[in-house]
């Protein structure tokens, strides 16, 4: 069984400072109600991986607008004229990572893997600091793994048992940061008694989920 | 017709039936609208989706379908949805066959720049450098010049999105194509003539003895 938690309970084990995944693209498949918890709480200082920073008022762009973060590492910034003029003052670290490297580098994070081994951005200065390797002939990036202490996710339902299902593209990064933080807090409009969920359509196994915020 | 259009119709004649294609957002978005009857193309989103459609007329938007732009779509009968490392795996690893993305510079080895403007704009690359690195054909579709300024160029000043050569350019002047030994002239659009071509370029062009007028869908 797991644990099924008010936002306020769950958000609660997020220190400052900490270093935090947060699912969704544009808004579209993030934790709503469980960001609107981080910024009712104040939690401050927060390093955040995300594929973006949405919109002014949208997804993460509500933790932006409350100045609670201090890093991103993000593939897209262009759509919110606030993390700029953050980045810009000196007072948020925006790291740019190309989209496809990013949902990688989460994803070998969270499956163990030693580094991401990719053509995508070399020559760029998407390459600047970063390692290459000689294989074949072929130059490509070394790119590390990430991991987090937290992973902030939306799904479309769980089961008491923590299975996750996902809608179209609200799924996203959501399943692979669910393998890459060590404590995960899921989103989900509705939990359902197991068994509810075929196994064939779990797309993260329950035993990687920690709590469950229903956002009905 | 608008540059836009013009840009957009030259381009819809590139896709063929059983493609995947990946349209970035702007002007490349455009060319869906001007497919030939019959044509059969899927379209993925990379936010992670194969078969995605503009939200048909009337039809009431749902918040867990949208493009890359966060904008609400559609999706057609046999649409796929997955998530974003299986999204990048189809274009990384060469499954996507063509991709149609904007530009702000290329140059004569073919190379693209299209993601950042130091200390104007920094977006960041999205999903720009790998769709570039792994689609099987890359074309840029773009404004041949911005405020004037060529935007054909010999070397890109701006921030390149891959060492990767672009396979074709199509703007509202012209139709180019960079091979190995430049870039070479395929066509001229409807009353433009090479000498307007080669006055509001940069870059050297390859000039073959016949430049055909641009075709353009209907």
């Amino acid at each position: 069984m797991v644990k099924v938690s008010t936002a306020a309970e769950a958000v609660g084990v997020v220190s400052d400072g900490a270093v935090v995944m947060i699912g969704g693209f544009m808004g579209v498949g993030s934790p709503h109600r469980l960001i609107d918890e981080l910024v009712r709480q104040n939690k401050q200082g927060l390093t955040v991986i995300a594929n973006d920073t949405a919109r002014p008022g949208i997804g993460v762009g509500k933790l932006i607008d409350a100045t609670l973060v201090r890093k991103v590492i993000v593939s897209h910034i262009g759509t919110n004229p606030q993390t700029q003029r953050q980045m810009l003052a000196g007072n948020l670290d925006v790291d740019l990572v190309p989209q496809g490297t990013l949902a990688e580098k989460v994803r070998a994070g969270g499956f163990g893997l030693g580094a991401v081994v990719t053509s995508t951005g070399v020559g760029t200065v998407a390459a600047d600091g970063k390692r290459t390797i000689e294989l074949d002939g072929c130059t490509f990036l070394l790119e590390m793994p990430l991991k987090a202490q937290f992973a902030l996710i939306n799904a479309k339902r769980a089961d008491y048992s923590g299975n996750l299902e996902y809608v179209l593209t609200a799924r996203n990064f959501n399943p692979l940061m669910a393998m890459a933080a060590d404590t995960v807090i899921a989103e989900v409009e509705e939990v359902v008694p197991s068994g509810c969920i075929a196994p064939d359509a779990v797309a993260t196994p329950g035993i990687l989920v920690d709590s469950i915020v229903i956002n009905g | 017709m608008d540059e836009k259009t013009l840009i957009a119709k030259r381009v819809a004649l590139e896709l063929k039936s059983g493609d995947l294609v990946n349209l970035g957002i702007g002007l490349p978005t455009m060319v869906a609208n001007f497919l030939s009857p019959g044509l059969e193309v899927m379209f993925q989103s990379e936010n992670g989706i194969i078969g995605m459609q503009t939200l048909p007329h009337g039809q009431v938007p749902f918040m867990e379908l949208s493009d890359a732009g966060g904008q609400p779509i559609g999706a057609v009968a046999g649409a796929a949805a997955f998530d974003s490392a299986m999204s990048f795996g189809l274009i990384r690893g060469g499954h996507l066959d063509l991709t149609v993305l904007g530009g702000l510079q290329v140059d004569e080895l073919g190379l693209l720049a299209n993601w950042m403007v130091p200390g104007k704009m920094v977006p960041g690359m999205g999903g720009a450098m790998d769709l570039v690195s792994g689609a099987k054909r890359v074309i840029v579709a773009m404004t041949h010049t911005a405020k004037g300024a060529p935007k054909i160029v010999r070397h890109c000043t701006l921030p390149l999105t891959a060492l990767r050569r672009v396979d074709l350019v199509v703007t509202e002047l012209a139709t180019i194509e960079p091979t190995g030994r430049g870039l070479v002239l395929r066509e001229t659009a409807p009353g433009v003539s090479v000498e307007q071509v080669l006055a509001a370029t940069e870059a050297e062009l390859i000039v073959p003895a016949s430049v055909p007028t641009m075709p353009i869908a209907a």
